[in-house]
C-alpha cells in the first residue's frame, strides 16, 4: 500500500524493488525520481531532497551496493534492485561511522549529513584505507553549506583506524 | 509527461526509438538526461532504459587492436578499468574529472558522447585516441569517426530511431603517450572551463582535443616530426594546435581568458603526455 493509492491511474507503473533489506512496491509515475519514491512512497524521509540536479550530493543512497544520486535515478529504474539508504546502514543504532561523525562534531545543521555519511560508507567498503585525499575526493560530490569539512573528513578518518582495530 | 520502456532485446529498443521518432530519448546512466527533464529542456514522451537489453554490445571488450566499450559502460568501471588505465591515461584522467564519485557511478561514457556538450570532459581524450562510434538503426549498423559524430551543441550524427552501440578505441602506437588538463573554478561537480587532451607519437607528430573552446569538441594536429626540445618549434606547433578554438564568453570564463589558458594548458599536456612514452618504445 501506498500514502497515494486514491491517486492510482494509468500513468502510474508498479515497482518492486528492495529498500534496506525489505521488498517493497510503490506506483509511481515514470518522472518519479528515486529520491522522491523512497522519501514519499516508502516513507524514508533521511534521504534528503536538496539541489535534485546531482550537484549536492544529499540525496545519496546505494543502489545495489553502490553511491548513486537518488534525484538523478528513475524510481521505475530501481525495478529489481537493491537500494540502502542512510536509514539501513544500521539495524538498530548508530554505526560507528554516525558515532564518530558525532565525536568529531562533524554535524552543524546536519541537512548534508545523510548523504556525507552514505558517501563515507561508500568510501571505506570500496577502500577500507584511504588517504586524506581520497577521502576528500570520495566526498567532493557531497556539499556541505556549513562547510564543516575539516571535522568530516576527521570522522572518515577515525572511522578507518577504528575498522582497522586501531585506537580510532 | 514521458513513459518508461525497458526492453530486453536491441530489436525492440530499435523499434520503439524508431516508433518514438524526435520524442523518443535512450537512457543510460540519466545523469543529464533527469536534470533536462526536471528543467523542461528535454521533454520526450518516450524514455528506452537500455540497461536491462541482453543483445547490446558487452560494456567492455579488450583486443590486440583496441577496446571496445558498450554503451552500458560506467565512468566509474572505466576509471577502474587496468588496460584502459595503460592505454589511454588521458581519458582515464578525464572521466576522474567529471561530476563526483555518485555520478561516475551511474554515468555512461557512450551516453555522455551522445549528449555532445561542447563542455564534456570525455570528448577530448576520445578525440585524441581516434575513437569510433558504431550507430545502430532498425536499417543496419554504421560507423563514423568521433570528430565526424559531434556536429554541434547537443547534436550529433545519431538522428531520431537511432542509437550508439559501441565506442571503439584503437590500441595506441607504440611510443606514444597521453594526458589530459582541466581547467575549473571547483574541483568537483564543475563543468570545464577549458580542458584539452594532447597525444604525443613517438616521432613528437602532436594531436590535440580541446573541450569548450568551440561549438563542439574539436580535434586538431601537427604530423610529425616535431622535436619538442627545440622551444621555437614546440611553440610554433601549439600556436598551430590551438588556433582552432573559437571560445565565447560566459559564466565561466571570457573568451580571452579561455584562449590565454588554452594555450597554457595545452603545453602542459602536451608536455605531460611527451613524458609519458616508453623510451623501450621510442627506441624500437
Amino acid at each position: 500500500m501506498t500514502t497515494h493509492d486514491h491517486l492510482v491511474d494509468d500513468t502510474l507503473q508498479a515497482v518492486t524493488l528492495t529498500v534496506n533489506g525489505s521488498e517493497r512496491t510503490v506506483a509511481v509515475p515514470a518522472h518519479r525520481t528515486l529520491l522522491d519514491g523512497l522519501r514519499d512512497e516508502v516513507g524514508l524521509p533521511g534521504t534528503k531532497s536538496c539541489c535534485a540536479e546531482g550537484e549536492c550530493g544529499a540525496c545519496t543512497v546505494l543502489l545495489d551496493g553502490k553511491a548513486v544520486n537518488s534525484c538523478l535515478v528513475l524510481c521505475v529504474e530501481a525495478e529489481g534492485h537493491e537500494v540502502t539508504t542512510v536509514e539501513g546502514l544500521s539495524a538498530d543504532g548508530l554505526t560507528d561511522l554516525q558515532e564518530e561523525f558525532l565525536n568529531a562534531g562533524a554535524v552543524q545543521c546536519g541537512f548534508c549529513i545523510p548523504g556525507q555519511v552514505v558517501s563515507a560508507e561508500y568510501l571505506l567498503r570500496t577502500n577500507p584505507d584511504p588517504d586524506e585525499a581520497q577521502i576528500r575526493e570520495a566526498l567532493s560530490g557531497n556539499l556541505c553549506r556549513c562547510a564543516g569539512y575539516q571535522r568530516i573528513v576527521r570522522a572518515v578518518q577515525a572511522t578507518a583506524a577504528r575498522r582497522r582495530g586501531g585506537d580510532g | 509527461m514521458p513513459k518508461y520502456y525497458r526492453p530486453t532485446t536491441r530489436a525492440d529498443a530499435l523499434a520503439a526509438l524508431a516508433e518514438g521518432g524526435e520524442r523518443a530519448r535512450p537512457l543510460v546512466g540519466g545523469t543529464d538526461l533527469l536534470v533536462g527533464l526536471r528543467h523542461h529542456t528535454l521533454e520526450p514522451d518516450l524514455l528506452v532504459d537500455l540497461k536491462a537489453v541482453n543483445d547490446l554490445p558487452d560494456p567492455v571488450v579488450v583486443t590486440d587492436e583496441g577496446v571496445q566499450i558498450g554503451a552500458t559502460w560506467t565512468l566509474g568501471e572505466l576509471v577502474a578499468h587496468p588496460v584502459v588505465q595503460q592505454w589511454y591515461p588521458a581519458l582515464v584522467e578525464a572521466a576522474l574529472t567529471v561530476g563526483s564519485v555518485a555520478i561516475r557511478n551511474r554515468a555512461s561514457l557512450v551516453a555522455n558522447s551522445c549528449n555532445a556538450s561542447p563542455a564534456a570532459d570525455t570528448a577530448p581524450p576520445l578525440l585524441v585516441h581516434d575513437a569510433r562510434v558504431t550507430i545502430a538503426s532498425l536499417d543496419g549498423d554504421r560507423t563514423a569517426s568521433l570528430d565526424e559524430f559531434f556536429l554541434g551543441p547537443r547534436r550529433t550524427l545519431c538522428g531520431p530511431g537511432e542509437l550508439v552501440t559501441r565506442i571503439d578505441l584503437p590500441r595506441p602506437a607504440p611510443g606514444s603517450g597521453s594526458a589530459f588538463r582541466r581547467l575549473t573554478r571547483r574541483r568537483g561537480v564543475d563543468l570545464a572551463t577549458v580542458s584539452v587532451a594532447a597525444g604525443v607519437a613517438r616521432d613528437g607528430g602532436l594531436v590535440l582535443g580541446m573541450g569548450a573552446v568551440g561549438p563542439r569538441p574539436l580535434r586538431t594536429e601537427v604530423p610529425g616530426p616535431v622535436d619538442l626540445a627545440d622551444e621555437a618549434a614546440l611553440g610554433e606547433a601549439l600556436d598551430r594546435l590551438v588556433s582552432a578554438a573559437t571560445p565565447i564568453s560566459d559564466v565561466r570564463g571570457s573568451r580571452e581568458y579561455r584562449l590565454a589558458t588554452l594555450r597554457v594548458l595545452t603545453s602542459r599536456a602536451v608536455l605531460a603526455a611527451a613524458a609519458r612514452r616508453n623510451p623501450r618504445e621510442m627506441a624500437s
